[in-house]
């Protein structure tokens, strides 16, 4: 048995957990506002709220219904668009939305309303405005400057949030409906026994075997009619799996941490000061709300966001078989070759760790795709270098998309140890890597092309990092 | 006025085809397409598909009791290929099953058995083994053999556009229920209701009577569902026709992503003869525009291109050829500007080259080069009430150009990894169907008796505002208020033999029959007033749900004379046919005068190049655009930003990619990418251009669906023109989309 709130109605489905939401909401619920456009997560127009409690509140958070499995609902608010409509009025965004003419076709509306709505009731917005929580959708009449004007004009509506009694005000002000004010209690009355008990009966009742998946953003791109069908083993809800913990200068995070997950740590920000830059270059909102580590490792893309800035970060992996026994292992050993990772049928992911960034290190990651958000890389790298006194003590480089498996430069790495931070040297180890990868042509570019932007990738990492000692022209041409 | 149906949009409430409830016993559609590009077929073994539980029946060719065949200008297309396949996704044949997993599990059971043949997937090669789908046509003006002698410059070169896909939010579908009498219902995501109720008779062997096509709205058309939505309505009105069952058939995006045409690669070849003082003396064009496997809409889109070969500029001798040339891709098809924007593309390269080769800015050549009044185009159309310049300087001043030009040429000074490119784009578009029959709509409007009005035109709804833009005509001709007309559905039945809703034309031709079928309605209710008043029909006017006495409001309400309309058996109801006046177009000559008129318009576009990683922001877009008297300017400009967008993404990111084997590379989400939130410009102006407008557009508002997107032609130049900033080196192409690959390739080219 599943147990959720759909909107204000406490839904009991027996259903196979792995249907996906999308279905659930339109199919068997009839609620036809989320819209079917692309269900692979890259449109945005089945856009839904999540809420899950959180002590006295309840956190929201959108995502993609189309590849979320229903199992995944258990216990949690899902509110469509027909949740947060008012009675016979426009809600706040929904008013908006209309008076700046942002709605022509009306296909992709409700996504975009959904999106905002979970923007308004986001406390931490760490990425701060209205378009990032929109990054997801796609709207293909606007041209979207006129949505863009809807969300500053709710961006400044919300400068008077009082965040103390945020469900109050935003219920005062005509965001959302008043029944979002009873939503903790009913989610409490939901989760009668304490939550990891219920996880456990529900893990039980959904059933361990079957596919194991997370929040199911690859998985469920490429087969989700078969799960739909199938047992699958949800393992997003396991505790154990997530977290970030950070201790005696080392950072471990459970593979069940999502990207979003990873934005919110203020550890992880303070360390990484230009993570946030970094990690909206990866996907969506609603897909960064979604998307794991662990999915990410496995899912084993030579141009996995996540694979290449683990990599970089010098990371050990710790893998998990069912009798609890743990191995580690260094991250860059664990991919071996074009989707084929060291992690046996019994075993899971567990959780990855690195040292932090100390004072003489720097990272930084670089991303190029066709579309700079929401796209899968041509090339991405990652570099974390220690460097004293303008020499190299150690440097850590990762390469996406130039081999069979995210490419961590054993050789270049071990090259530029003891180097002096000049143009020179650069250019010279641009060579090195050169000879490491062996990128193919595909859609996404030519090898030319690959090749030509790994080193651009190569040399912006020195230019952002060091960029008194190094000169583009001269490390190109020497 | 707002769009009428945001209230509705907002909340999830509008209806779209997949959001219809369905009969109980509705089955489930789903087709099997071509997995060669082509070849003949040897056989089909359905019978694993068939025999899965669930599946009620696989159609083909064979269960065709009329014509199998779909093409619209040239019958050229079946619905379901018989022997030969000749494109990667052509539909073979129809699963009917109890659900889309079912249907979905059948159709990987089929097995094909295919003999192939040599695939051919672009214009160049096909130009070269002479497969075309008709006689290519060719427009002149003046003799460019003698003048190119007579010029002081002579430049040639090649130029590439790529296709686009509409990328519809909302996939093709449609549902099919069976009526009486062996007569059909079709609900279809269609800009074409009449083309699909004609297909559906033809294929089905029954008369149009019998074939019923209701439209509620569109999610997203611009063109892609002018033509194509046909094939699958057809093919479950023919299961339907043999279940006597409703069946329901929603694409899912793979699928359509992989079985319908898009917007035409052009590879064209360009002769441009310039004099001293930079005018373009003779400009020749061979087009070769690659139309897939089929004609569908392929020789209109050709016409329009030659249409629009010379932009916005008057060249004094043209001559232009354009070849439908037939490859193994699925059939290319309308969309948003019709072959227009790949003519103007052409144009602008030239201009480009000529600048280049000569050392000058290619907006001198532009500028001398600007339509003027009764200047000829070169189908012969005398331009008229022409705003290529006005636009062009207005542009200029307003947007203070020089102090552009001089932040770009600052930034670029001052900045080794970052440059940045400004150009211009003029627009002059036509509008009309160039096929000059085609210029006519109807509108029916019923007056109830308790004075509320339904509207219903040939106007299919698709987010360009159509209904709004209906619903003020005929508020302001009746002079009620809003609230009192409702905008009906799109049906066959009360709205017959309909152009489809393309070509810009919709408002117009729509809009100026519902202006009629209203006057006539206030005439006869005129004379109803004038006996309540005792006043001259002449005197009297409707306003405000009031009738006025001399420009006097009485207190004669609307529904005081619609009640005594009721008594007076007085008919409310009225049907209006507008047929566009004075357009003309004798294809034997090639000349004539096609366009009811032309929007014009020029955008500057100022883009930034991150020469280290070669990507690209468009950090604004200016414009000043000829919209006449807008009769809804926020809705206008909503199409302006709309349609800029989409140009934008035709020019740069939006790459469709085809195998040598015919088989669709860009084929999800994930690897075609459109705009998203982050690549719109920084900053889009638009200034209307302050202009008389155009009687025959509706309410002198002209027509604004497709010609802004030509303005996104201008970021390509603007891109050039910041990677020529960073490589001296760089040599054009012309090729485009100009992605972050080419972007980087040139930025580093030796």
């Amino acid at each position: 048995m599943i147990e959720f709130i759909l909107n204000n109605e406490v839904i009991k489905a027996p259903e196979n957990g792995g249907m996906t939401l999308l279905d659930f909401i339109r199919e068997n619920k009839r609620l036809k506002g989320t819209k079917i456009g692309c269900r692979e997560g890259d449109c945005g127009a089945c856009t839904i709220l999540v809420g899950v409690l959180n002590g006295d509140n309840v956190s929201y958070q959108s995502i993609t219904s189309c590849i979320s499995p229903l199992g995944n609902a258990h216990g949690k608010h899902i509110v469509t668009v027909e949740g947060i409509n008012l009675p016979n009025t426009l809600n706040t965004v929904q008013q908006s939305m209309t008076d700046n003419f942002a709605t022509q076709c009306g296909f992709c509306t409700p996504g975009f309303i959904v999106s905002m709505t979970g923007f308004s009731l986001d406390n931490n917005k760490i990425l701060g405005s209205c378009n990032d929580a929109i990054s997801g959708n796609i709207c293909r009449c606007t041209g979207y400057k006129s949505i863009e004007k809807a969300g500053f004009e709710i961006e400044e509506k919300l400068k008077q949030k009082d965040n103390n009694q945020q469900i109050k005000w935003l219920i005062k002000e005509g965001f959302i409906p008043n029944y979002f004010e009873t939503i903790p209690e009913k989610l409490r009355a939901l989760n009668l026994s304490p939550r990891a008990r219920h996880l456990e009966r529900s893990r039980e009742a959904r059933g361990q075997k079957g596919t194991i998946v997370a929040n199911g953003t690859d998985l469920y791109v490429r087969y989700a009619d078969k799960l739909s069908e199938e047992k699958v083993n949800l393992i997003a809800d396991e505790n154990y799996l997530k977290g970030i913990d950070f201790s005696n200068d080392i950072f471990t995070i459970g593979v069940n941490t999502t990207v979003t997950e990873l934005l919110e740590n203020e550890h992880l920000r303070k360390n990484i000061p230009n993570l946030k830059s970094f990690l909206k270059l990866v996907s969506s909102e609603q897909i960064r709300n979604m998307g794991t580590l662990g999915g990410n490792f496995v899912n084993a893309s030579p141009i996995g966001d996540m694979s290449i800035f683990f990599l970089a970060l010098n990371s050990t992996i710790t893998i998990q078989n069912k009798n609890g026994t743990e191995r580690t292992i260094p991250f860059q050993e664990f991919h071996l070759d074009y989707k084929k990772y060291d992690l046996k049928e019994s075993e899971v992911l567990k959780s990855i760790s690195f040292s932090i960034i100390d004072k003489n290190e720097q990272f930084n990651f670089e991303k190029v795709s066709k579309r700079t958000h929401l796209d899968i890389a041509t090339v991405n790298s990652a570099a974390r270098i220690s460097e004293k006194n303008g020499v190299i003590s150690n440097a850590h480089f990762s390469l996406g998309g130039v081999a069979a498996i995210p490419k961590y430069l054993y050789k270049t790495n071990k090259f530029l140890k003891d180097e002096l931070i000049v143009s020179e040297t650069i250019h010279l180890a641009e060579k090195v890597m050169q000879s490491e990868i062996s990128p193919i042509s595909d859609v996404r570019g030519t090898s030319d092309y690959k090749r030509l932007l790994a080193r651009q990738l190569f040399f912006a990492h020195f230019i952002k990092l060091f960029p008194n000692d190094v000169e583009l022209h001269k490390m190109i041409s020497l | 006025m707002k769009n009428i149906d945001s209230f509705t949009h907002v909340r999830g409430e509008s209806l779209f085809v997949d959001d219809l409830m369905i009969r109980q016993d509705a089955l489930i559609g789903l087709c099997y397409d071509s997995p060669k590009a082509h070849g003949k077929i040897i056989s089909v073994d359905y019978s694993k598909a068939e025999a899965l539980e669930g599946v009620e029946r696989i159609f083909t060719y064979k269960d065709v009791l009329g014509e199998n065949q779909i093409g619209g200008i040239i019958p050229d297309e079946p619905l379901w290929a018989e022997d030969e396949v000749h494109f990667w996704g052509q539909p073979i044949a129809f699963i009917v099953a109890k659900t889309e997993a079912i249907a979905k599990k059948a159709r990987a059971l089929i097995n094909i058995e295919i003999e192939e043949l040599p695939v051919i997937t672009t214009a160049k090669e096909a130009k070269e083994k002479g497969s075309f789908i008709n006689a290519p046509r060719s427009f002149s003006l003046g003799n460019t053999n003698d003048s190119f002698s007579n010029c002081e410059y002579v430049f040639e070169g090649e130029t590439f556009s790529n296709g686009q896909e509409h990328l519809y939010l909302e996939t093709q579908g449609c549902y099919v229920v069976p009526q009486e009498n062996g007569s059909i219902k079709i609900t279809s995501s269609t800009q074409g209701p009449t083309q699909v109720q004609k297909t559906a008779a033809k294929v089905l062997g029954i008369p149009m009577h019998k074939v019923e096509v209701d439209v509620i709205r569109l999610g997203g058309g611009f063109g892609g569902k002018e033509d194509q939505a046909t094939p699958w309505a057809v093919m479950a009105a023919v299961a339907v026709q043999h279940l006597n069952k409703p069946v329901k058939y929603m694409l899912n995006r793979h699928d359509d992503l992989r079985m319908t045409g898009k917007r035409h690669p052009y590879s064209s070849f360009f002769k441009i003869g310039l004099t001293k003082d930079l005018k373009i003396k003779a400009f020749e064009v061979e087009f070769l525009q690659n139309s897939g496997a089929a004609a569908d809409l392929s020789p209109a889109i050709a016409e329009r291109t030659l249409f629009h070969a010379t932009n916005s500029y008057f060249v004094p001798n043209v001559k232009t050829t354009v070849y439908s040339c037939k490859t193994n891709l699925p059939p290319n098809t309308a969309f948003r500007g019709f072959g227009g924007p790949q003519g103007m593309f052409v144009i602008e390269c030239a201009i480009a080259k000529a600048a280049d080769e000569i050392g000058v800015d290619r907006k001198e050549i532009q500028e001398v080069n600007l339509l003027a009044e009764n200047d000829e185009f070169s189908y012969g159309q005398i331009a008229n009430e022409v705003q290529a310049k006005k636009s062009w300087f207005t542009a200029k001043e307003k947007f203070q150009l020089e102090k552009l030009e001089q932040e770009v040429s600052d930034f670029n000074d001052k900045n080794i990894h970052f440059k940045k490119g400004i150009s211009l784009m003029p627009i002059a578009f036509g509008i009309s169907f160039t096929n000059t029959p085609m210029n006519h709509a109807r509108a029916l409007i019923h007056i109830y008796q308790d004075g509320s009005v339904g509207v219903s035109t040939g106007a299919v709804e698709m987010g360009q505002s159509v209904n709004t833009k209906m619903l003020q005509v005929a508020q302001d001709v009746l002079g009620i208020s809003a609230d009192k007309v409702k905008l009906e559905t799109t049906n066959t039945t009360r709205v017959a033999n309909t152009s489809p809703s393309a070509a810009s034309s919709t408002a117009d031709l729509n809009g100026k029959a519902v202006e009629m079928a209203c006057n006539s309605l206030i005439d006869r209710l005129k004379v109803v007033a004038s006996k309540l008043l005792s006043s001259e029909e002449k005197n009297l006017s409707f306003k405000d749900d009031f009738v006025f006495n001399d420009d006097k409001k009485t207190d004669v309400t609307w529904n005081a004379v619609i009640a005594q309309a009721m008594l007076e058996r007085v008919a409310l109801s009225e049907n209006a046919h507008y047929a566009t006046p004075i357009i003309h177009f004798d294809k034997s000559k090639e000349k004539g005068h096609p366009f009811a008129y032309h929007v014009y318009g020029t955008a500057i576009t100022i883009v930034t190049v991150d020469c280290l990683r070669g990507i690209y922001e468009i950090d604004a877009v200016k414009i000043v655009h000829d919209f006449g008297k807008s009769m809804n300017l926020g809705i206008d400009i909503g199409q302006v930003e709309g349609a800029l967008a989409q140009g934008i993404g035709w020019m740069t990111m939006e790459e469709i990619s085809y195998g040598k084997d015919g088989r669709l590379l860009s084929n999800a989400l994930s690897t075609y990418k459109v705009p998203d939130i982050f690549s719109a410009p920084k900053i889009v102006e638009t200034i209307p251009l302050e202009t008389e407008g155009n009687d025959m557009a509706i309410q002198k508002s002209k027509a604004v669906g497709e010609p802004p997107l030509m303005y996104g032609i201008g970021a390509y130049f603007a891109i050039e023109q910041a990677v020529k900033a960073f490589n001296k080196n760089y040599k054009p192409r012309y090729h485009a989309p100009f992605t972050p690959e080419k972007v980087l390739m040139g930025l580093y080219e030796k």
